[in-house]
């Protein structure tokens, strides 16, 4: 900084200086993410290279989640789940956490019900699919878009 | 803390669609944290959620990091007889818990 | 809180707090110390005598002359009569025994004494709260009186009303105390936070109890 440097552009300097360091260290420290396309991959890794359809699966979360760490999901199929027509397995994906796997759940006649409710960890902002497996071989899906904003005061870990 | 947390209807109809209710306690490290200095955070996740009914498995469940931290899993199943409902959690480093539950069904 | 964070806190089959409160409950029932004894053996069924007890807490400890919060009354307990070290704050046992004792308390309304004894300690935590402090100057007051309904980054601002202390916290993913989530409001506004048990977060916690008096408690409650 030259001499004639104003008291108010060093401050600006410095304090810009400051937030990128900080920025930077935020930025260098964050995990590869997933994205749609290794979403996708994900998916097919689980479903193989059979047709989803998109319905039949009803995946419920908050529109607005109050903190990524934990989210409340609830994920259901209509099905009299009896033993020649039932959900065999519900799959869940997501798209910018730092994995697209989240959880796979299986099913047979003896659920009664297709039906899990847990809680999962959102990154950003995104969108949540779930895929289902029928026992005739069809799969369905079903995806919601969250909105997941940060803490405002994070505590030093 | 207690490790887990289980909420079963102690009775039921033969033929009812039972809730089951599992909380265990569980960080559910992801391994994408950082300590202040810089290391990484050791993955340390349940990976593996079985329960059986009278040792017949009726459901089980695959967890990646993306399941937040003292996992919560409801799940449902008809009751059909008397016994155990058995809940076992499996993951990394080793970790191992089951817990045990009566139903009995009229 | 939204829906869903209410809605976790209020099953207590769902709550994660839960988990601490049942080692709690362990806890209190086991022999401990070169003492040899268990909570229950002079305080028998929490549920009837802790009743209201931690409604009631930070209270003015008379041999101590000033007032202590439940953490600290679980630790001079152990110590005193139980012969027995004390428990780290913020340790997973400290944790559980404070979760099962507010849990009696769930459901009353918040009483901390307010009189000559009490007065001194409440008027230290009110001036600490109309503060300024940290790099960032603010005051407790400026956020939770004044702006208190509106955003800060993401999150609503709360008007700061301790009802559900020790609480699992979605941002912790686990059980804390008032004090730990004092300590970050500090470190929030980049202030060097006082230790655990320190004097001036004692003299807060007195404040804040005292500011939200007559509010239903509902501990171990579940915020984000």
């Amino acid at each position: 900084m030259s001499r004639n440097t104003s008291r108010r552009e060093f401050l600006l300097t410095a304090g810009g200086a400051a937030a990128g360091i900080g920025l930077a260290s935020v930025i260098a420290v964050e995990p590869a993410r997933a994205t749609p396309a290794t979403m996708q991959e994900a998916i097919r890794k689980v479903v193989g290279p059979a047709r989803i359809n998109p319905g039949r699966v009803k995946l419920e979360l908050p529109p607005l989640v109050e903190n990524g760490n934990t989210v409340p999901l609830t994920v259901s199929v209509e099905s009299p789940m009896t033993a020649a027509d039932h959900v065999k397995a519900l799959h869940l994906f997501n798209e910018k956490n730092p994995q697209p796997d989240v959880a796979s759940f299986r099913f047979g006649p003896r659920a009664g019900r297709a039906s899990v409710s847990t809680r999962i960890r959102l990154a950003d902002t995104q969108t949540v699919v779930a895929v289902c497996e029928l026992s005739d071989g069809s799969f369905w899906s079903a995806s919601v878009n969250v909105v997941v904003t940060l803490a405002a005061c994070l505590e030093d870990a | 803390m207690a490790s887990a947390l289980i909420n079963v209807p102690a009775r039921a109809k033969r033929g009812e669609i039972i809730e089951i209710k599992t909380l265990i306690s569980h960080p559910m490290e992801t391994g994408y944290r950082r300590t202040q200095l810089g290391a990484l955070v050791p993955r340390d996740i349940i990976r593996l959620f079985v329960c059986t009914y009278n040792g017949t498995e009726i459901f089980r469940a695959e967890l990646h990091p993306a399941i937040a931290a003292n996992p919560f899993i409801v799940f449902s199943t008809v009751a059909t007889e008397s016994g155990t409902l058995a809940f076992n959690w499996t993951g990394d480093r080793g970790f191992s818990e089951t817990e045990s539950v009566a139903i009995t069904v009229d | 809180m939204s829906r869903e964070t209410r809605a976790m806190q209020d099953d207590d089959t769902a709550n994660p707090g839960m988990l601490w409160a049942l080692e709690g409950e362990s806890l209190w029932n086991r022999k401990t110390g070169e003492a040899g004894r268990a909570c229950a053996e002079c305080h028998a069924d929490a549920r009837v005598s802790m009743k209201g007890v931690a409604a009631r807490h930070p209270a003015f400890d008379a041999a101590r002359g000033r007032p202590i919060t439940l953490e600290q009354r679980v630790n001079l307990c152990r110590v005193d009569r139980q012969k027995a070290p004390p428990l780290a704050y913020e340790s997973r046992e400290l944790l559980a025994l404070t979760a099962y004792l507010a849990r009696q308390s769930r459901g009353l309304p918040i009483d901390v004494a307010s009189d000559e004894r009490t007065q001194p300690f409440l008027d230290a935590g009110r001036a600490t709260f109309y503060r300024r402090q940290g790099q960032l100057s603010l005051a407790c007051t400026q956020c939770h009186d004044d702006n208190w309904g509106r955003r800060l980054a993401g999150n609503v601002v709360p008007q700061a009303h301790p009802t559900g202390y020790p609480l699992y916290r979605l941002e912790w993913q686990s059980l804390g105390s008032l004090q730990r989530r004092l300590r970050n409001c500090l470190i929030g506004i980049r202030a060097e936070p006082y230790e655990y048990g320190a004097a001036e977060l004692v003299d807060l916690e007195l404040f804040l109890m005292w500011r939200a008096r007559g509010m239903t408690f509902e501990a171990p409650a579940v915020r984000p």
